[in-house]
């Protein structure tokens, strides 16, 4: 009898055995279905469950990252199963506040997983690091770069192969750069820095180049008031008002591109993101170079993070640990770096033989690269979309001459200590 | 028993009535009255403090009066446009069919579609608009990234969508109307303009509140093209009182503010709704 109910028991847990070996991950994505990126990723989960026959990859493409967030968080309200999202990078704060995210640091357990952590760029784990802890890891990240067209700095008397390194020199050389039609209207501009969509991405790298951040690492303080702060304001709303280099009012994050590759525009500030557009639009030969300095160089880092979510068994979180790992290896971060034009997340990437060649070929896709060390996180606090969004308006309201930038600046600043006290 | 067997009639459409309409709308009302709630700070009850803050908030206000100017600007405007495509081409003229699908082409379009499109209309220099304009000579001009002229901007682009929908009520009314009315006002010797004045257009009256009403709902549902446009830039000039609701639930994510904003969008388009009716309903003829 009794070595029946053991031979039934091994049965049982035999039986249990392979269900308890396959470990699940659902991998929240945010993109729309269909992209071509998510042909990728597709790709990739399957040759990482090729390796590690225990664990299987569900990929959910859920459109753009506020999309992702909002179906990610439902979902976990909801009980179904999400363990790992690749989300805004800036989201941070407001994962904490749900108390949904794990520190990748908890599951870490050998010294390799140690060291991974401190494998990335550090200007990328700005965004991802809530004291001290690590909560995003670097995936598809991005940067602001200058884009040059060399016809145009060439008609210009200008020495095509050269951007401007300085303020006043991108101020000086954009006045030579404008060229105007016989009846005195402008047809082409000498700069364009896009002020809808993400002012206060754009207004960052003013800020940092003039020498100061727009918000501490605890994201419970801004600096939008500081007089170096406002003066950095002051000097993008004059490339409009005073040099005539920019036109007056906003300039359209969407149609930039279009402006600069029609000739509209010689000189441009926008997203690495756009690199491989240009490349394949642009019918003049054009550069990439680091935006130009004031006190210092200067660029905010942007895109998304891989973020651990709380709701998940140790097995799941060793797994993910495991994809995440895996994705972010040297040799992935390089192919798909080239795939997408988003910057490799860390350096050993750079050495790979692929992205060597690549960049040999195409010297602007490393540019990005050489910025890091200039750059900054991209803004984040408690209370994030608020306190953003008045620094928008503060922007847009000083570009387009309704408030001066010292009072459109004091006002946000005044506003977002209201809103970030309670944080302290 | 016949009202049993008439309100089991009546269960499947009040369950749906019910809980997609009735339902969200008491809850938030109810949660209009609470704080936003995050796990690290549960949600209170703070009775009227949301309706305090938000009339305290500018923003709130500005949109609040950016939509009112957007409803004047393109509520009679698409009226009176798809009154007169309708009457243009209730007539018997070349190609009818042809104008008759390009008036309504604009109404098939996807709001996001359309807004790409205009986007593009706009673009300062390589903008359809600019280049026009630098056709005669005129200066190019930052039309969305003017304070002063992107609402307007916007209006016209929902006006050119909104217009050819429209028609399309008239249309329908205007051949539902008796000839005899026409052929009678003829033999009387009465003038075109005598005989839109004092029969077609009171004949018109009930399509027209149908399409006044649907204009107004409108005037306040339509945002998508924000997304697109603008973003409700710039400073806020262009937003609208639902874009707003949308930026402060999915972006602020503050849903107790934002079902306090949407109290008051129901309230206002419920409002609307009975003076339109109560008001208007008197003057018109139904036949």
């Amino acid at each position: 009898m009794r070595s029946l109910l053991a031979l039934l028991l091994a049965g049982l847990l035999a039986a249990a055995a392979p269900a308890r070996a396959a470990t699940e991950i659902t991998f929240y994505y945010p993109i729309a279905v269909g992209g071509p990126l998510t042909k990728v990723i597709d790709g990739l989960a399957r040759d990482f469950e090729k390796e590690h026959p225990g664990i299987k990859v569900n990929p959910i493409y859920a459109g753009n990252y506020d999309d992702a967030r909002i179906k990610a968080l439902a979902a976990l309200k909801a009980g179904q199963p999400a363990q790992i999202s690749v989300l805004y990078s800036i989201d941070l704060y407001e994962l904490l506040e749900q108390d949904v995210i794990l520190p990748w640091d908890d599951i870490a357990a050998t010294a390799d997983d140690r060291a991974w952590l401190k494998a990335f760029y550090p200007s990328l784990m700005m965004n991802g690091i809530y004291k001290g802890k690590v909560y995003g890891i670097p995936f598809q990240r991005s940067t602001i770069v200058l884009y040059w067209n060399k016809d145009a700095f060439k008609e210009a008397g200008l020495d095509p192969e050269k951007a401007p390194a300085n303020w006043k020199e991108m101020a000086q050389m954009a006045a030579k750069l404008v060229k105007k039609d016989a009846s005195g209207n402008v047809a082409r501009w000498g700069v364009m820095v896009p002020s809808t969509g993400y002012p206060y991405w754009m207004f960052q790298a003013f800020a940092r180049q003039n020498g100061h951040d727009l918000m501490n690492p605890e994201g419970n303080r801004t600096n939008y008031a500081h007089a170096d702060v406002i003066a950095a304001l002051q000097y993008w709303r004059d490339l409009g008002a005073k040099h005539k280099v920019m036109p007056e009012g906003t300039v359209e994050w969407g149609t930039l591109r279009q402006q600069f590759t029609e000739g509209k525009t010689a000189m441009m500030w926008h997203t690495t993101g756009n690199l491989t557009a240009v490349k394949s639009t642009a019918k003049f030969p054009f550069g990439v170079a680091m935006l130009p300095a004031s006190k210092q160089r200067g660029s905010p880092t942007g895109g998304g993070n891989f973020y651990l979510f709380k709701k998940t068994t140790p097995e799941e979180r060793k797994a993910s640990l495991a994809f995440v790992k895996w994705m972010t290896t040297p040799e992935r971060a390089a192919d798909w770096s080239i795939a997408t034009g988003y910057v490799a997340v860390r350096p050993e990437a750079y050495e790979t033989a692929k992205l060597k060649e690549y960049a040999a070929g195409f010297p602007q896709a490393v540019v990005a690269r050489d910025q890091f060390k200039y750059a900054t996180a991209e803004l984040s606090t408690f209370q994030t979309g608020r306190v953003r969004k008045l620094l928008d308006d503060a922007i847009q309201a000083s570009l387009t001459g309704q408030k001066t930038p010292a009072a459109a600046l004091k006002e946000a600043q005044a506003e977002a200590e209201r809103l970030l006290k309670p944080y302290r | 028993m016949k009202h049993v067997y008439g309100w089991l009639l009546l269960t499947p459409a009040a369950i749906l009535l019910v809980g997609f309409t009735h339902y969200p709308a008491a809850a938030t009302l109810f949660d209009s009255l609470f704080s936003s709630g995050t796990v690290v700070r549960p949600s209170r009850f703070v009775g009227l403090g949301n309706y305090a803050a938000l009339a305290d908030d500018p923003i709130f206000w500005q949109v609040l009066g950016n939509n009112l100017w957007f409803a004047l600007g393109t509520i009679p405007t698409s009226m009176a446009i798809a009154m007169l495509m309708a009457l243009w081409v209730n007539d018997r003229l070349p190609a009818r069919a042809l104008v008759r699908m390009a008036y309504f082409t604009p109404t098939v379009l996807p709001m996001i579609a359309v807004a790409n499109l205009w986007l593009f209309f706009y673009t300062p220099q390589i903008g359809l608009l600019d280049q026009i304009g630098a056709m005669f000579g005129m200066a190019s001009h930052n039309w969305l990234g003017d304070p002063n002229t992107v609402l307007a901007c916007t209006m016209a682009m929902v006006v050119w969508k909104e217009a050819g929908f429209f028609m399309i009520f008239y249309l329908a009314a205007l051949q539902s109307l008796a000839p005899e009315l026409e052929e009678a006002a003829k033999m009387e010797g009465a003038s075109r303009w005598y005989f839109f004045r004092r029969v077609t257009f009171p004949l018109l009256m009930p399509t027209t509140l149908f399409v006044l009403v649907n204009a107004t709902i409108n005037s306040f549902k339509l945002v998508d093209h924000l997304f697109i446009l603008t973003k409700g830039g710039p400073d806020n000039a262009s937003s609208l009182l639902l874009y707003y609701i949308y930026q402060v639930a999915f972006s602020f994510f503050d849903s107790a503010y934002a079902s306090t904003l949407t109290v008051v969008l129901l309230a206002l388009l419920a409002g609307l709704a009975v003076v339109q009716f109560q008001l208007i309903e008197r003057r018109v003829h139904y036949r």
